[in-house]
């Protein structure tokens, strides 16, 4: 197994009128070829600004850290993802060796452009190959995908498919130049449960058969559970938990992931009472001091939660969690 | 729980005209048709189906939010009895103040340029419920105190707060002018796990306490489970089934309410099913498939399937399915 990309202490704010936000918050994790890492969190919580970051796709207002090293390991040599400036060098991360769906695929298709336009125009852009060699793969992959009739669909626009369908076509664009990464942000979150076993389904054939990686954000512990080697937990910005999928889920180690799987409600014990986490995520203009759960958190100790920012300590082989409740040597 | 329904229908049809080509036989959508409930007094009814099913459609008939077509239905709090398509005027007035909604998206429910005092008052200014200013900000303060919003709170514009904070505004408006019948489409749905706890709590909370009744509208059948006492399962404007909660989760019988269950992903990473899914979309209600409108997507689908429409049957212990074939594969294990 060999590592594809290393994020180190990337630190992210926005300049607004209302001062200076911190949205992540010296995250620091990494990811192997063709493993599937499950970004966990709230409203709130930076997963997107995070998986954003890899692509240099955040907001012109927005300002690394200093300490801020991405380094996504290709073929042909690392790339420092921090040190690309112009349009042109950010290809590589942007539809290049990394590509992302979105939630809501009406807003990733050009409402004034076919399907497949499209799919040939960044084909086009990434690769040097005909437009009938481009027409062929992104029809091929309509068909990969299982969109019936692809040619008929290949020349239609997006508001004439239905929504799994448009999923679909996303996935399907997003896969045709071959990325080493795939972020997936809620890719089915907006869709119907059965049509969301389907895209998921979908989703494990193409890593299986693309050897790619994927980083899938969600707020859905149950997609995560179904298709993520390993989880890392958000929450205000900071990482507070990460580990193989089977021992977070099981045994979680930070409050804040025993509050999201408590306050699940579960079909194997419908009767169960739900516990909501207490109080409300604070705003990200008034981030706490220490811990940043402490505000919320049930099992808090004292001060040093309120005082000092925990380290991430190991819990069992491979499972992380920031939290003072655990003891040891923090781990680097 | 008295078991007097609060709300009764029977054939309940909502159609949508759609405006054809100059030419040809004029289309309707058929986005409710021939639904009959009886929501009793005091429950938590949950209504489940993809989108397109129908579901909102109906709860918007029963508040006169949606042109009904055709069939019944009533509504009856021992207090008034009301006839729902015949109703007007005055009448009409006094079911407004009765029969509340809460909405999905608590960011575009509340108006940016109203306090939550306001936003929480109108109600009972538009329908007159108060005599005075006084009388209002009491029952205002009640209902606040109730949703768990503080004095504070009542001062504040709506970008203020949180999530889970503007659907605790929206439901204490929905609360003021004191109804008996609540629709709550997708209440929960637009919220974070950790507050969507939270306000299913409360929801419950206030059904117990002020003996209302809820016609709980989501798409989330865990959600479902965990709130509604009855349940009614849609698909492209027909009930499916319908069952008590517990026998609904324990033995579902229809092969869409057992996909719908089978699709939801498990908590347990080693349950990695790949087991058979439902395959396809949900048909377009302007062109639904004869005969069952399931057989499309359903793995049991056989000949007598695309012909006739099953109607629901009584399977005993208020648990009614519309299908052909329930019988034969009720000993078969759910289609996923």
């Amino acid at each position: 197994m060999s590592r594809l990309l290393d994020v180190e202490n990337l630190t992210v704010q926005f300049d607004t009128d209302e001062g200076r936000v911190t949205a992540v918050d010296d995250v620091s994790f990494s990811l192997d070829k063709g493993r599937v890492l499950g970004l966990v969190g709230e409203s709130g919580s930076g997963k997107s600004v995070t998986a954003k970051s890899l692509m240099r796709l955040n907001a012109g207002n927005a300002v690394y850290g200093d300490k801020t090293a991405i380094t996504l390991h290709l073929d042909d040599g690392p790339v420092d993802v921090m040190r690309l400036k112009s349009a042109k060098e950010m290809r590589i991360v942007r539809g290049g060796a990394i590509s992302m769906i979105f939630q809501e695929p009406m807003a990733s298709f050009a409402p004034a452009l076919t399907v497949g336009g499209q799919m040939v125009e960044q084909l086009l852009i990434h690769n040097d190959m005909s437009r009938k060699r481009a027409r062929e793969i992104s029809i091929e992959m309509l068909d990969r995908v299982g969109i019936p009739d692809p040619v008929k669909r290949f020349n239609q626009y997006a508001f004439e498919l239905s929504g799994g369908m448009r999923q679909r076509a996303m996935i399907a664009m997003a896969l045709s130049t071959r990325p080493k990464l795939l972020i997936a942000d809620e890719p089915t979150t907006a869709l119907d449960v059965t049509i969301q076993a389907q895209v998921i389904d979908l989703m494990k054939d193409l890593v299986a058969e693309f050897h790619m990686a994927i980083i899938f954000i969600t707020h859905d512990l149950g997609v995560i559970a179904q298709t993520a080697d390993d989880i890392a937990v958000m929450y205000l910005g900071r990482l507070v938990e990460t580990g193989p999928v089977r021992d977070v889920i099981r045994r979680p180690a930070h409050p804040y992931t025993r509050g999201l799987l408590a306050a699940l409600p579960r079909l194997d014990d419908p009767g169960a009472a739900l516990e909501p986490i207490p109080g409300d995520i604070p705003s990200p203009l008034e981030r706490p001091g220490g811990c940043v759960f402490h505000t919320r958190c049930r099992e808090i100790i004292g001060d040093v939660c309120r005082g000092e920012v925990p380290c991430f300590r190991l819990v069992e082989a491979g499972h992380l969690a920031a939290c003072h409740l655990h003891e040891g040597e923090c781990a680097s | 729980m008295s078991q007097a329904p609060l709300i009764e229908t029977r054939g309940l049809c909502v159609h949508y005209p759609l405006r054809g080509g100059l030419f040809g036989p004029k289309k309707v959508v058929r986005a409710v048709e021939n639904v009959s409930v009886k929501i009793t007094r005091g429950s938590f009814f949950g209504l489940v189906g993809e989108s397109g099913s129908g579901k909102t459609t109906f709860g918007r008939a029963l508040l006169r939010a949606a042109p009904v077509a055709g069939g019944e239905a009533v509504y009856d709090d021992g207090e008034a009895r009301y006839d729902l398509r015949a109703i007007g005027g005055a009448e009409l007035k006094d079911y407004r103040s009765r029969a509340q909604m809460i909405f999905q998206d608590p960011y575009a429910a509340l108006s940016p340029r109203m306090t939550v005092r306001d936003i929480i008052a109108e109600p009972l200014e538009v329908m007159k419920l108060t005599k005075s200013r006084a009388e209002t900000d009491e029952r205002v303060r009640e209902i606040a105190a109730r949703c768990r919003l503080n004095l504070e709170h009542l001062r504040r514009f709506p970008h203020a707060f949180s999530g889970g904070q503007r659907q605790r505004i929206s439901i204490a408006r929905a609360l003021v002018s004191r109804p008996r019948f609540i629709v709550a489409d997708e209440a929960v749905a637009a919220l974070d796990v950790s507050i969507q706890a939270d306000v299913l709590n409360l929801l419950r909370e206030i059904q117990r306490d002020m003996g209302l009744t809820f016609l709980f509208i989501s798409h989330d059948l865990s959600v479902i489970a965990h709130t509604c006492d009855y349940v009614a399962v849609m698909y492209l404007g027909r009930l499916v089934e319908t069952a008590p909660a517990r026998t609904l989760f324990a033995a579902p019988r229809h092969p869409y309410t057992k996909a719908l269950l089978s699709a939801i992903p498990s908590l347990d990473p080693d349950a990695r099913g790949r087991a058979q899914k439902l395959e396809g979309e949900i048909p377009s209600p302007i062109d639904p498939p004869p005969g069952c409108k399931f057989h499309t997507r359903c793995p049991f689908a056989a000949d007598a399937c695309r012909e006739r429409e099953p109607a629901l049957e009584d399977a005993g212990g208020d648990h009614h399915i519309a299908c052909l074939r329930w019988r034969e594969l009720a000993d078969t294990p759910a289609a996923g």
